[in-house]
């Protein structure tokens, strides 16, 4: 059942991956990868989107679905002249015995890694009436005490409660307890913070690092954000399109990284490079609110609920003025009301209180709204659902004009789009035959490219930019953002710019708002706003990314 | 730092043109041999069946008759012209006939299945019904007529009715599953309930009632079955619609100001097509069947009209003659097992699941 490997006698290492290859398919998606782990040691694996590095994580449990693996992965025991055993190589049977028990794993998502139908409680104690044969008793005993080491406030209680019933946090507290109910050496954590709202995120690190601390577990984090690795990590490992191109210890590779693909990621921070603060005095504002409120209706449960609707108020009094050429940033956790507050900016959902764009407020009808249309344009959050799949990119980029210039014939059209094209970067010359591809041929921030182009053709006063970036790679989001900058600076356009991350607003931003649950906390400009923060959330909001 | 840095990697295949999605599951279609065969082997057995009045008739395709050519399937002649005594339309299976054109210089070119669908042969050799032979290659119905004329024209009917009652179905089923799904609230509620309420109406009686009141024709039981058959695929194309109307696509196109038309036809509809090509050979099998069953009950097509379903019926009142039974089920099981096939080719092709490679 053991397998000798050559890493016999070196008792400082926990786990020591040798050459291990991952393909799908018979396309080679990690080639060659080597990495060790000591015991106690927390070692950060950092990659964009497609480098392999959740793959990675998931070989070395055999959890890869459809995968060939080669190579080796040994984990060794605590006796300092113990043979390794090879992950790779001994039966799924030996290597049930160490899932959870001796390695465990928490996911990105809480929510479907969490089975809905059993409460939280049953699926820790599973956990432990299987590895530990403890009785249904003590199991449940043992489970409400993880769940106490996590941080939940009640664990008895919250331990009867269904996944859907908890927070995000709180889901994420209870996966933790869950790989951690058996002591695991070594803990893989394919990135346990990214669903999570920025507050969250340092709450969920201090309580790794902190059980870490306390049953001195090795731990393998996966993850894109380098501020995380900063943070938490001792060693870093960066992985660029299925190689490690660099490994070392976090403070030796931020200061001084080796490889060209580390400095790019390290750069990657976006970088502020927009016009003046100040906005020209006596230019009336592109778009105007106040007390803007946007309420939905929501069913009320019971018999009540038959005979009218509850609502549920997601923007409660905004007050906000966007200057001509520059930027307006929301920042705000999910569900503070600022992605609503952007449907409402655009004149999709009803909403009450003022609300004008140039001047013009937006009505009932369809025909009166067009004008506006023309002057408001909007890019979404994930590329992949914003373009139709079933469109080309010539249809989807110039159908405003079908809209709004219906009268250009389509050779002037065909050219309006190849100039927008050509100002988000796009041409020919990358991309032969570019205007009858379709969208699933671009990558993400190719496709953002695209949906900025179908915005610009109209040639709008103020983009709604709705969390332009955040599906986005790092460097794909620096890219992007200069784009945006340039658009600015050239156009002066206008901005809306909704977004969770205070770095884009640190970069793009010359007023920001601060919204949490449907409230605006605080408005005023970037400096004084993120240097001087005056409500206690926004300081927590800015620390969370510094 | 200028906007127009080198944006990072390319798509992965390089050429002038691109497949659309439709295009790539096209191509996964074809990729999948026993349905794209089973698709060829069927368009050739429907084109073939078009052709029927050339491929099985009773009258010649032409006559070279003392100097002059005749049409006979194009028209009619009468038995004078080809040295008969009557002035009615010449039986060409007549030996007297027969004997006329093909003799002293003459000759005729006969269809390949020289019956027609409703061709009695007045001079058969054998009692009614016989066993297939050398002058009748699936044997005679009960009535003397040649069954592979019947077998050929009723697979034609079938199948176009199949056709007619399949496109008249998903015409109604998206337009009336698309209003819902769009529109949503109040309209989606009130025509939930409508669906209902005539969902629950029990078609078989009221299709005997209707062949009681009217008299039977194919127009009568397509306009019936349709008024029926659009409702499941409604369902689907409803749920589609209420899945794609909220994809940020359809946000971006409202920001646009495109209208609700245009939403509808060129954005929704492209993307909620899949559940309903997916089922088209499925309907169609099940449209086949239900005309057949509808014609073995009786209350089908007209009488005189040819039918698998009456051929059915006829072999099982006749069993012994087992050429009937069995020559008309071997070519339902060989149409639907057909359409089967290619509807499990066209559920892998527009699976989204599978990538193609």
């Amino acid at each position: 059942m053991t397998a000798p490997t050559p890493g016999t006698g070196m008792p400082a290492h926990l786990l020591e991956v040798k050459d291990l290859r991952v393909s799908f398919a018979g396309k080679e998606v990690v080639h060659g990868v080597n990495f060790r782990i000591a015991p106690g040691e927390k070692l950060a694996l950092v990659g964009e989107s497609g480098s392999g590095k959740t793959v990675t994580a998931l070989s070395l449990l055999r959890l890869a679905q459809n995968a060939e693996i080669s190579g080796v992965a040994s984990l060794f025991g605590l006796e300092p002249m113990s043979v390794g055993r090879d992950l790779l190589s001994i039966s799924e049977r030996a290597l049930r015995g160490i899932r959870g028990e001796e390695v465990a794993m928490i996911f990105q998502e809480p929510m479907t890694a969490l089975n809905p139908l059993f409460t939280v409680g049953d699926q820790i104690a599973e956990v432990l009436e299987l590895k530990q044969a403890l009785s249904k008793r003590q199991a449940w005993d043992a489970a409400v005490e993880a769940l106490a080491a996590t941080g939940i406030a009640e664990p008895a209680r919250r331990a009867q409660s269904f996944p859907h019933q908890l927070s995000g946090g709180q889901r994420q507290r209870a996966m933790i307890a869950m790989a951690l109910a058996c002591r695991p050496r070594l803990l893989l954590a394919d990135e346990p913070t990214t669903a999570l709202d920025v507050t969250l995120r340092i709450q969920i690190l201090e309580l790794l690092s902190d059980l870490q601390r306390q049953t001195g577990m090795a731990v393998l984090m996966i993850t894109h954000d380098l501020n995380l690795v900063r943070k938490f990590a001792d060693r870093v490992a960066v992985m660029e399109d299925g190689h490690l191109v660099e490994e070392g210890a976090v403070a030796r590779v931020f200061a001084n990284p080796q490889h060209a693909y580390t400095r790019k990621l390290i750069d990657s921070r976006p970088v502020r490079d927009v016009v003046g603060q100040s906005a020209a005095t006596g230019e009336p504002p592109v778009m105007l609110a106040s007390r803007l409120r946007v309420g939905y209706a929501v069913p009320i449960p019971g018999v009540r609920g038959w005979f009218r609707k509850g609502e549920f108020v997601a923007v409660k009094g905004a007050d906000f003025s966007v200057p001509p050429g520059r930027t307006l940033g929301i920042v705000g956790e999910s569900g503070s009301g600022k992605s609503t507050l952007a449907l409402a900016a655009l004149g999709l959902i009803p909403h009450s209180g003022e609300l004008q764009a140039m001047g013009r407020r937006w009505g009932p009808d369809a025909a009166g709204n067009q004008a506006i249309r023309r002057l408001v344009q909007v890019v979404f959050q994930d590329p992949f659902s914003s373009l139709s799949p079933r469109m080309a990119v010539e249809e989807i980029v110039g159908e405003g004009l079908l809209v709004h210039e219906p009268s250009l014939s389509p050779a002037d059209r065909r050219e309006r789009v190849i100039a927008a094209l050509a100002d988000v970067g796009m041409g020919e010359i990358q991309f032969p035959g570019l205007l009858q591809r379709y969208p699933h041929e671009f990558s993400g921030g190719q496709r953002q490219r695209l949906a900025i182009a179908r915005a610009l053709i109209v040639q709008p006063q103020l983009l709604v930019l709705d969390e332009p970036t955040s599906a986005l790679d790092v460097t794909i989001q620096k890219q992007v953002l200069q784009l945006l900058q340039k658009l600015q600076r050239e156009r002066g356009l206008s901005y809306l710019l909704i977004t969770h991350d205070v770095d884009v607003i640190r970069a793009m931003a010359h007023q920001v708002m601060v919204m949490k649950d449907g409230e605006v906390l605080e408005t005023g400009p970037v400096d004084q706003v993120l240097d001087r923060p005056e409500h206690p959330y926004t300081r927590i909001l800015v620390s969370a990314q510094d | 730092m200028d906007g127009q840095s080198p944006i990072h990697g390319g798509p992965e295949k390089e050429g002038p043109v691109s497949a659309s999605p439709s295009r790539r599951a096209w191509g996964r279609f074809r990729r999948n041999p026993l349905g794209f065969w089973s698709f060829v082997i069927f368009t050739v057995l429907v084109v073939l069946s078009l052709f029927a009045e050339v491929l099985s008739t009773d009258k010649p395709l032409v006559v070279r008759y003392e100097g002059q050519t005749y049409f006979p399937v194009l028209r009619d002649y009468a038995e004078k012209t080809f040295g008969g005594d009557f002035e009615t339309p010449a039986d060409y299976l007549d030996p007297f006939i027969r004997e006329r054109i093909t003799q002293n210089g003459n000759w005729a070119v006969y269809a390949p299945n020289p019956y027609g669908p409703k061709t009695l042969n007045y001079f058969a050799k054998l009692p009614n019904p016989s066993a297939p032979s050398r002058d009748n290659f699936f044997g005679t119905d009960d009535r003397g007529r040649d069954l592979l004329a019947q077998l050929i024209y009723g697979f034609r009917v079938s199948v176009l009715f199949a056709l007619a009652l399949t496109v008249l179905g998903v015409v109604l089923g998206i337009v009336t599953g698309a209003i819902q799904g769009f529109f949503g609230g109040k309209t989606d509620l009130a025509f939930q309930r409508f669906i209902e309420i005539w969902g629950s109406m029990p078609e078989l009686y009221l299709l005997i009632i209707f062949s009681a009141i009217f008299s039977p024709s194919v127009a009568l039981l397509l306009i019936l079955l349709s008024l029926f058959g659009w409702m499941g695929l409604s369902d689907y194309v409803r749920a589609e619609f209420l899945r794609n109307r909220q994809m940020d696509y359809v946000r971006a196109a409202r920001a646009l100001g495109v209208g609700n038309s245009r939403i509808m036809w060129r954005h929704i509809l492209p993307n909620s097509m899949t559940p309903v090509v997916t089922f088209l050979p499925f309907r169609m099998s099940a449209a086949i069947l239900a005309l057949t069953s509808l014609d073995f009950l009786g209350l089908g097509v007209p009488p005189g009209t040819p039918s698998l379903g009456e051929l059915l019926s006829q072999g099982k009142a006749n069993i012994d003659a087992w050429w009937i039974s069995l020559s008309t089920f071997a070519v339902l099981v060989l149409t639907l097992l057909l359409l089967t096939f290619m509807g499990d080719a066209l559920r892998d092709a527009l699976d989204p699941r599978k990538a193609d490679k």
